[in-house]
């Protein structure tokens, strides 16, 4: 498996390090609720198809990437930088 | 039909024309009073319990393929009771003795061969580690011994005690884990829930779970509807989707786990070995082919195939381990999907919607635990109530923060 990184370029899977599902960029406020911090770490869509993950490029760039992959054929869709979704928000 | 020696005399002799069917393929009814989602190891085992602990033969499991098709036919069937944490010590306590009398009670060759696992020791903390969870499994009434290097030296010469990057410390051996055999698990207990009445349906995918005002009613399959006012979702890695059907988030992620198996080889490793160092274990199957497997793929995952680079780490591994593995020749590498969760222990528990249940988040240890999480799963549909082994698999707990964190890794997914 090859991810695209942003920055890098298709890289080998293993510059990488897999954090898990978009769902932890949504960290919830100090004012958040207890249900709201349990769908930000534990529960998950757990998509069986197009899905949405956070990557690290722990030996490239050390960039934070959100990588699009179809979880049923293992396609890489396409990625993106979590710096930049922040700039967007 | 009742199998005994004679009977395999006797179709021996006249042309092996006699066996029958070992279950029926019905119809499915237009109602239950119980269904089961999924025909894997746990949900024939959970349809097995509720007829013979609790009486309750109309009932039918739902399998969209085959029985035995998922993962309990694909694991690398280590079965072993020796769990550290308050709550899962007590269940796979409770499962290791049902395995042992498993043959008897199914009166099927499950091949269950207690040969042992040996977990090693690569440092001085790490055997303070293994001594406490050897204390542990004592007090749970189970069986430990804390090896010596000389011990494991006489009992596995093969491993390589020169290296110097995992130098071997000792190791903690349970002489009651071993290995059985993964299809017959799942078809005794189809046969045996069969032969109690339990309509066992193939084929047959669930597509819709229905509930109205928050009491389920029945389910939509690919075989036309059927009604039941108990439905248990028993599905493992596909728990997700199923959940999903009643409106559901689980606290779990998919991933694919690979296992290999080497060419037939002559008797050389008796017993099941563990190398924590490395993500590696191994045991070898009657037949002779070495089965072994590592970790997890780390990235979620339905393929039920797995990547090259965690093929090159188990190899890697092993050679580390034991070097003389490089002459033999892998034959076949499979994945199977694992429903993981955030503190790597189960779920068996109520939902908030009335009559449904689940039964899910089984990682990559669900084999060992098929006789007591059908047997758990049973009490719960029938009373209603959690057995007193199980009362800790609950579906809120990483709300409440009540996790069993076994391995002490942190809430992600992948990590357990
Ligand atoms: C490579 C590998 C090695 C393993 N090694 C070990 C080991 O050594 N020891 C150990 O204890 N555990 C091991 N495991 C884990 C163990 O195999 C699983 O945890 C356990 O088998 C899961 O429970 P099950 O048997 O009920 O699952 P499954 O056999 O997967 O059963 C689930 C069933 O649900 C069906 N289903 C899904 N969706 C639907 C639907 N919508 N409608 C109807 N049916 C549906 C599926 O077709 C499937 O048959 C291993 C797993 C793998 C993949
Ligand atoms: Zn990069």
């Amino acid at each position: 498996m090859r991810i695209p990184c942003p920055l890098c370029g298709s890289r080998d899977r293993r510059e990488f390090y897999y954090y898990g599902s978009e769902d932890y960029l949504n960290r919830p406020t100090d004012q958040g609720t207890i249900e709201e911090l349990d769908n930000h770490l534990f529960l998950r869509h757990n998509p069986a198809g197009i899905t949405r993950d956070l990557w690290y490029h722990e030996t490239g760039c050390t960039s934070w990437l959100i990588v699009t992959r179809n979880t049923i054929t293992h396609e890489v869709l396409g990625s993106e930088l979590v710096a930049d979704r922040k700039k967007g928000a | 039909m009742r199998y005994s020696g004679l009977k395999v005399i006797t179709e021996g002799l006249f042309g092996n024309k006699g066996w029958g069917r070992a279950w029926r393929d019905p119809a499915p009814k237009a109602e239950y009073d119980a269904i089961i989602i999924g025909g894997g190891g746990h949900g024939l085992a959970t349809a097995y319990y509720l007829a013979k602990n609790h009486g309750l033969t109309n009932i039918a499991v739902l399998e969209k393929g085959y029985l035995g098709g998922g993962n309990i036919g694909r694991n690398t069937t280590i079965v072993r009771a020796n769990y550290y944490m308050p709550g899962n010590s007590e269940f796979y306590s409770h499962s290791l003795k049902l395995w042992e009398g498993l043959e008897a009670e199914l009166n099927y060759n499950v091949m269950h061969s207690q040969r042992g696992q040996l977990i090693l020791a690569h440092s001085d903390g790490q055997r303070d580690t293994l001594a406490r969870r050897g204390n542990a499994m004592i007090n749970q009434g189970d069986d430990a011994e804390l090896w010596t290097r000389e011990q494991v030296r006489d009992f596995a010469p093969y491993l390589d005690f020169e290296q110097t990057r995992f130098p071997i410390y000792g190791g903690l051996m349970h002489k009651r884990g071993g290995t059985a055999r993964h299809d017959a698990v799942a078809w005794g207990y189809a046969r045996g829930a069969d032969r109690r009445g339990v309509d066992l349906i193939q084929n047959c995918e669930v597509t819709g779970i229905d509930i109205e005002n928050g009491v389920v009613t029945g389910v939509q399959t690919t075989r036309g509807p059927i009604r039941a006012k108990k439905v248990g979702m028993v599905v493992a890695g596909r728990s997700s989707q199923v959940a999903a059907m009643a409106g559901m988030r689980l606290p779990i992620e998919s991933h694919v786990l690979q296992a290999f198996v080497t060419e037939g080889l002559k008797p050389i490793i008796d017993s099941v070995i563990s190398f924590g160092m490395g993500h590696f274990y191994i045991s070898q199957s009657d037949k002779g082919g070495l089965v072994f497997g590592g970790d997890i793929d780390f990235y979620a995952s339905y393929a039920a195939r797995g990547n090259l680079p965690m093929v090159e780490h188990v190899m890697e591994a092993g050679m580390t381990l034991m070097p003389m593995i490089g002459r033999a020749k892998v034959l076949r590498s499979w994945g199977g999907i694992m429903d993981m969760t955030p503190d790597g222990s189960p779920i068996i528990d109520k939902t908030h919607i009335e009559g449904l249940f689940v039964d899910a988040g089984w990682n990559y240890g669900g084999f060992k635990a098929a006789p007591a999480s059908g047997w758990c799963m049973a009490h719960l549909m029938a009373t209603g109530q959690s057995h007193e082994v199980a009362k800790r698999f609950r579906l809120d707990r990483f709300r409440t923060g009540h996790v069993l964190d076994e391995e002490g890794t942190g809430s992600q997914h992948n990590l357990h």
